[in-house]
Formats: C-alpha cells, sequence, structure tokens
C-alpha cells in the first residue's frame, strides 16, 4: 500500500479507468443468469416437492426403474448420434482439407449453410422427407435428424485443424518412411485430436439435452431425459426431481468436457524412453 | 542385395524441368554428385534451390527429367521409399510425441533383413524385420548423443529452443542411416552465434558419418565455409559448380561474382592475350583465349586492390576516397576512380577526401565472357525497309550488301546494348517493359528489361533505372544489324 505521503498521487489514480471495467456488465449479467440459476437449481434438487424439507429422495427418483433407463437411453442415443457425426465429419473434413479442394472456401460453406436456416423450419423439412422416404417416426428419423442437425458443428473445428496443420508434417512422415495410411494414423490424427475433441464436445453435449428433434421427430421410444424436464417442470408441482434431473445432466455433460478436454490437450511431458 | 555395387556418383539429375503455373522454375538442369560429398546448392531466394532438393526427397515431381540415387531411377518413387532422409527449413518435428519418439519415428517403421532365408515357390526370400525396442533405443541414444542431446529424450518438443529443436531433426533424420541427407535452409531460424556453431558441428558429423549432404542455403558465407562443392543457381539454371575457393577466385560469370561475395564488375575490352583494358587504362592480366577487342565483364574482389598515396607511382588509377567504415579487421572503402566507385577493403584507412592511386594484381583480375553481347530477335521483311519483329513493325534499312531483302525473308534482328533508349513515359517508346535489372560496371549501367512481348532487352545507358519501373522502350534503327536466316533445304 502507497505512503500517505502519496495520497494525492493514489487518489489521482483511483480514478484511473481500467480496462477491466468494461467486464462489470457482463459479471453482472453473468451472476443474474448463470450464476443464480445454477444455485437455485442445486437449492431445488434437495427439496421435497411437497414438504418443501431437506431431502436426497429427488435424486433417488432420478436413479430409479424407468427413469435410470431413460437416462442410458439418452447417453446411448447421445454417443451413437456423436459416432455417426464423427463418423461423416471426419473423412468429409480431411477432402475439404486436401490440396485441391482447400482453395474453395465455398465447398466447406455449403456444409455450414444450413445452420443458418430456422432450427424448427429445417426439422420440419426434414420430418417431410423422411416421411416420403417411407422413414417415419422413431429412432432412426431422431437420430437422423440429429445428425444432420449437428454435423456442422462437428466439421467445423475438425476442419479448421486440418488446413491449419502445416504442410511439412505430413511431409517429414513421408520422409520417413510411412507410407500415406501410416502417416495418417500416426501424424494427422493425432495432430487433429484438438478439433475431434470439440467437435465432440459441440455435438455431444446438445444432443445429450436435446429435446425438439425428438419430440417432432420420435416417438415413445425416444424419450430423451430433455423431454422430461420439460414435462416435470411444465406439470408445476415436481420442480425438485426435475431440478435433480438437471443437476445429473450438468454434472454428465461437465464429465464429458473434461474428458474431451483431456484427448484434446497434447500430451504433457510423456514418460520417455522406449517404454 | 549380394552384390553392393558402389556407384561414384550417388545422385544423378537428368535434364530436370520444373514448371508451376507457366513458371519454369528449374530449367532442363543437370547435375551428378559424388558420394560423400557436402554439396552446397546456392542461390537467391527464387532460384529454384528448395525446388531441386524437393524433387530429389520425392515432395514435389518434375515436369520433365529423371532424377537417379545409386542408379536406380527413382523419378516416380514416393518420397518413403527413397534412401534419403530431410532436416526441414522449420524442423517439422512431431509435436504430438516427444524427443525421444519423434527420433524413433523412422525406425519403428523401418524394416530390415532378419537373416533368415524362407524358400518360397522356388525363390529364396529374404524374411523382413523391424527394430526390436531394444535397438531403437540403443540407436535413437546414440543419434541423440550425435546432436548432443544425451538426456533429453523425455523433453517436450515445445520446450526446446530452436538450437535444441534443429538438433532433433538431424538426429530423426540421420538416425533412419540414409545415403543422402537432404538439408533445407536448417540454419535460417538461429542467431547468429548458434549458426556458426551448428555450422561446425554439422561439418563434424559429415566428416564422422561419410553420409553425403546436399545443403540448400542463400547464405554465400554458409555455402563457402561448409561445402566440398558449391553449386551455384540462378533462375532455375546452374550457374557455376565449384569447390568454394574456385567458385570465389573464379567466378563463371558477372552473376556468381556479384552473389558470392562483395565484388566489383566492371566492363573493358580485352586487347590481347594477357592483357585487358577498363576506365581508360590498360592492365596485366592472367587471362587468354579472347578474341582481340572482345567486350568483357571483369571482376575485381575488394581485397585485391591496393592503396597507395598520390604520385607515389604504384598505382595504376588514380582516385579519391569518397568513404570509409570500419568492419572489425579491416576497413570498408568507397573509392571513385576513373567514374567507378570501387568497393575496397584494406587493413589500412585512407581518410575520406583523401586522393590516392590504385593497383591491381594480374591475379586479382577476373575476366569473364560477357554473357550477352548483343539483343537478338527474329523478324520477317514486311516489305520495303520494313521489319516485323517483337509484335511491331519498325523502319529498317532492309539493304544488305546493296541488295534489298525480299519480303517475307526471314531475317535474325541484331540490336546492340547502345542501340536501345529507354524513355521515363512508356507512351515515348515503342515497346513498353518493366527493368528487371540493373548492374552498374564501371563506366555505365546495364539494365535489363522485360518487354510486354515477353522478350528480354540489355540496354547500356548512363541513366540509373530502378527495379520494376515501367519505361518505354525506343530502338535506334541506324544501329540496328540484320542477318538472313538461312532455309533449310529439303535436299
Amino acid at each position: 500500500m502507497p505512503e500517505s505521503s502519496e495520497t494525492k498521487k493514489t487518489l489521482k489514480k483511483k480514478i484511473v479507468f481500467k480496462p477491466s471495467y468494461f467486464s462489470f456488465p457482463y459479471m453482472l449479467l453473468c451472476a443474474i443468469f448463470v450464476v443464480l440459476p445454477l444455485v437455485l437449481v442445486f437449492v431445488y434438487a434437495f427439496i421435497d416437492d411437497k414438504t418443501g424439507q431437506f431431502t436426497f429422495s429427488n435424486f433417488a427418483e432420478v436413479f430409479t426403474g424407468a427413469n435410470l433407463r431413460l437416462l442410458l437411453r439418452t447417453i446411448g442415443i447421445a454417443l451413437l448420434t456423436t459416432a455417426i457425426c464423427l463418423l461423416i465429419a471426419y473423412p468429409t473434413a480431411l477432402i475439404l482439407a486436401s490440396s485441391p479442394f482447400n482453395k474453395f472456401v465455398i465447398l466447406a460453406l455449403l456444409f455450414i449453410i444450413p445452420m443458418w436456416m430456422n432450427f424448427v423450419l429445417r426439422v420440419i423439412a426434414l420430418k417431410e422427407l423422411l416421411t416420403l422416404m417411407g422413414i417415419g417416426n422413431g429412432l432412426l428419423a431422431s437420430v437422423i435428424g440429429m445428425v444432420y442437425d449437428f454435423l456442422p458443428f462437428m466439421l467445423l473445428p475438425i476442419y479448421t485443424v486440418l488446413t491449419d496443420m502445416d504442410k511439412s508434417y505430413g511431409e517429414a512422415a513421408s520422409d520417413l518412411g510411412a507410407n500415406g495410411f501410416k502417416t495418417f494414423i500416426k501424424v494427422t490424427l493425432p495432430l487433429s485430436a484438438k478439433g475431434i475433441a470439440s467437435g465432440i464436445t459441440m455435438v455431444f453435449m446438445p444432443v445429450f439435452s436435446a429435446y425438439a428433434i425428438t419430440d417432432m421427430l420420435g416417438n415413445n421410444n425416444t424419450t430423451l431425459i430433455g423431454k422430461i424436464i420439460n414435462e416435470l417442470f411444465i406439470n408445476g408441482s415436481t420442480w425438485g426431481v426435475g431440478s435433480a434431473f438437471s443437476f445429473v445432466l450438468l454434472l454428465l455433460v461437465f464429465g464429458t468436457m473434461v474428458l474431451s478436454n483431456l484427448v484434446g490437450r497434447e500430451k504433457p511431458k510423456a514418460k520417455g524412453g522406449a517404454k | 542385395m549380394k552384390e553392393q555395387k558402389t556407384f561414384d556418383r550417388i545422385i544423378e539429375v537428368k535434364n530436370i524441368t520444373k514448371i508451376f503455373d507457366d513458371t519454369t522454375v528449374i530449367d532442363d538442369l543437370n547435375l551428378s554428385i559424388k558420394r560423400g560429398q557436402f554439396v552446397t546448392l546456392l542461390g537467391p531466394s527464387g532460384c529454384g534451390k528448395t525446388t531441386l532438393l524437393r524433387m530429389i526427397a520425392g515432395f514435389t515431381a518434375p515436369t520433365s527429367g529423371k532424377i537417379f540415387i545409386e542408379g536406380q531411377d527413382v523419378t516416380e518413387m514416393p518420397p518413403y521409399k527413397r534412401p534419403v532422409n530431410t532436416v526441414f527449413q522449420k524442423y517439422a518435428l512431431f509435436p504430438h510425441l516427444n524427443v525421444f519418439k519423434n527420433v524413433a519415428f523412422g525406425l519403428k517403421l523401418k524394416k530390415i533383413p532378419s537373416g533368415e532365408k524362407k524358400a518360397k515357390g522356388g525363390t529364396e526370400k529374404e524374411i523382413m524385420r523391424k527394430f526390436t525396442k531394444a535397438e531403437i533405443e540403443e540407436k535413437v541414444n546414440r543419434a541423440l548423443k550425435l546432436v548432443g542431446l544425451d538426456d533429453y529424450g523425455y523433453r517436450d518438443i515445445n520446450s526446446l529452443s530452436g538450437g535444441q529443436q534443429q538438433r532433433v531433426a538431424i538426429a530423426r533424420a540421420l538416425v533412419c542411416e540414409p545415403k543422402v541427407l537432404l538439408l533445407d535452409e536448417p540454419l535460417g531460424a538461429l542467431d547468429l552465434k548458434m549458426r556458426k556453431e551448428m555450422q561446425i558441428e554439422l561439418m563434424k558429423m559429415h566428416r564422422e558419418l561419410g553420409i553425403t549432404f546436399i545443403y540448400v542455403t542463400h547464405d554465400q558465407e554458409e555455402a563457402l565455409t561448409m561445402s566440398d562443392v558449391v553449386v551455384v543457381l540462378n533462375d532455375g539454371l546452374i550457374q557455376q559448380i565449384g569447390t568454394p575457393k574456385q567458385v570465389y577466385d573464379e567466378p563463371a560469370n558477372a552473376f556468381v561474382a556479384d552473389f558470392i561475395g562483395e565484388s566489383n564488375v566492371l566492363s573493358g575490352t580485352m586487347l590481347k592475350d594477357f592483357s585487358v583494358s577498363f576506365l581508360g587504362a590498360q592492365f596485366v592480366c592472367e587471362d587468354k583465349g579472347f578474341a582481340k577487342n572482345e567486350k568483357v565483364d571483369i571482376v575485381i574482389r575488394p581485397e585485391d586492390i591496393y592503396i597507395y598515396p598520390l604520385d607515389t607511382g604504384k598505382g595504376q588509377l588514380a582516385g579519391k576516397v569518397l568513404g570509409s567504415v570500419f568492419k572489425g579487421t579491416y576497413y570498408e572503402m568507397e573509392i571513385d576512380a576513373g567514374g567507378y566507385e570501387f568497393t575496397v577493403q584494406s587493413t589500412t584507412e585512407a581518410t575520406p577526401g583523401a586522393m590516392v592511386e590504385l593497383r591491381i594484381e594480374p591475379n586479382g583480375i577476373h575476366i569473364m565472357k560477357k554473357l550477352r553481347t548483343v539483343n537478338q530477335f527474329i523478324g520477317t521483311v514486311s516489305g520495303e525497309n520494313r521489319v516485323d519483329f517483337c509484335d511491331g513493325s519498325f523502319d529498317i534499312n532492309t539493304e544488305i550488301g546493296g541488295v534489298a531483302l525480299e519480303k517475307g525473308t526471314k531475317v535474325k534482328v541484331f540490336v546492340p546494348f547502345d542501340g536501345v533508349e529507354l524513355t521515363d513515359d512508356e507512351e515515348d517508346g515503342e515497346i513498353g517493359g518493366n527493368v528487371t535489372h540493373s548492374l552498374y560496371k564501371g563506366t555505365y549501367y546495364q539494365v535489363q528489361v522485360y518487354s510486354d512481348t515477353d522478350e528480354d532487352f540489355y540496354i547500356d545507358t548512363t541513366d540509373e533505372w530502378d527495379l520494376n519501373d515501367r519505361v518505354g522502350i525506343k530502338l535506334d534503327k541506324n544501329k540496328i544489324r540484320l542477318e538472313v536466316i538461312e532455309e533449310e533445304s529439303d535436299a
């Protein structure tokens, strides 16, 4: 702390506008719309809907019978959708980023443009298209719908990583005796892990809490947590169970984020040696 | 292989041409490299040296021509099958692997004869095997030791300094035991002190390993220090191949002289064998075999000019010192003599403003044939005293020996360098063009202009022109000479 003899100086200094002040409006917004709701969800999750007493029963309800099955189904569908997205997006990104095509950014744009269209409109259009093809509402339609909807989120980060990758890595691998396939496995793929990880996060998380698509394209067998939570809250009297559900969902999503971050990060200080 | 043939020429490049988007980067180039040599490809940026190296490595395919390694045609062979390894300009170390795994990368992929043989369909086939973990570990550690990074195996690539990364890149290439090591400006990103150290280490490695090194650089000092053989490239053509001493002492043409080391390039006339005239004085030289009064380029190194006080009679040219800069071990002076500004290096300083005499010993005068002495074009007689060439029609006396040439006759049109005039305003000239090169030759500038009609014009002028200037080209019709091209008869 400055000495009293310099009070004049410090007084002047206190008035100086700091760039960090710009963050105050955002911090306020964040507190009201992010932190507070989270705290509320956390509190409600431990309160009995009827008695208003502290309880763990909400969580017990989440992990029992039908609800647990629902949770597992949601995880399964989210994983499936993410896997299909990855399988389609990676080769596509690889082709788009390769030398004959990378001059035409427009090609990559073609995959992104659907995102600009209204979401509901897209799903309705897809529904008509699927009906035309003889695919009725159900698991298949839901997965197709989610893959179609979230593919750009998988494609874009992978495409970006691949186009930014220094061509000399591939050349170095080839120079050291790796053919095309080995170069891909040993160099291109691990170097694009970051893009894959963020792609997975970007697809897995929204699919996990998806609600509209399965509502419009699915049936009773494709009900996901998102829908249940919706019902629990609309119902009016079951906020506690709904909050517990949301809280579990939050933890799962957080878990996947941590996991994908670990994959995407360059390995810190590998063990070394030939082990 | 049972009989290991030893090819004296480990790499042969035959009639290689490489064209990128209509630009000829390498033009019908031939080069053979002897086993075990340290060869440097030296030239300014854009001369094609890196392209040539990439073609030897296999990353770029030549437009035409062939490349042989140990007598085997590798032109169509992918890089991963070629017995060469590359140290890349920006190292290209794999960031997801640690130092050890980077170096081991090539070894893990390599297959070697296991010593056992398998009879298959009547022919004996050698069984190939991979290196064992222990073998890989031993080789990698040896390679890391060679580059002075013994204990760095576990380290992350990004935690290393530029110099250390450079060493890993070298170890990674050397551990594969290539027949030829290709180095693409490997020291470009290092600071001066580090560069000098690495130069010495690379030379040491080359001596110890006996592998052929092909080294690409634009740094002439680096090339002269390290190489057994220097290949000077410009515009996709080899300008000179020789030992560093040969290239420095006996540059093949004015380009090599100008590019390698500092030099004074002048224009002169060969009076007779061992006698040359420039700047109005006559000099004894060591060259012969030129035509009488042939125009030649003369190269004099700054350290080959000796300075004496005026009126001592020891010098051949009188001059005035314009400026002097101390360069650590010598003074570099600008001395105006006979209208030419000489660069002179000497350990003793002559004060600026002083009048001096300059002496050049015969062995300090290097004489070169002029690359070109006249602009030459192909044209057609289109009428009486009218010739078409360079996409234009010009009034030129078409009488040769008193007989007018017939219309339609094909002719060679010779325009001497002093028969071309450059104009500031493009509109004033007959052909438009861009100045592409300008070289001061003592009493005049030799300017090269690339015309809009895709021709190179050489012009001698006393005016200085800036590079890339738009200029008009005006031809002096009286100085143009015609020569009939003999039509090939069908006989």
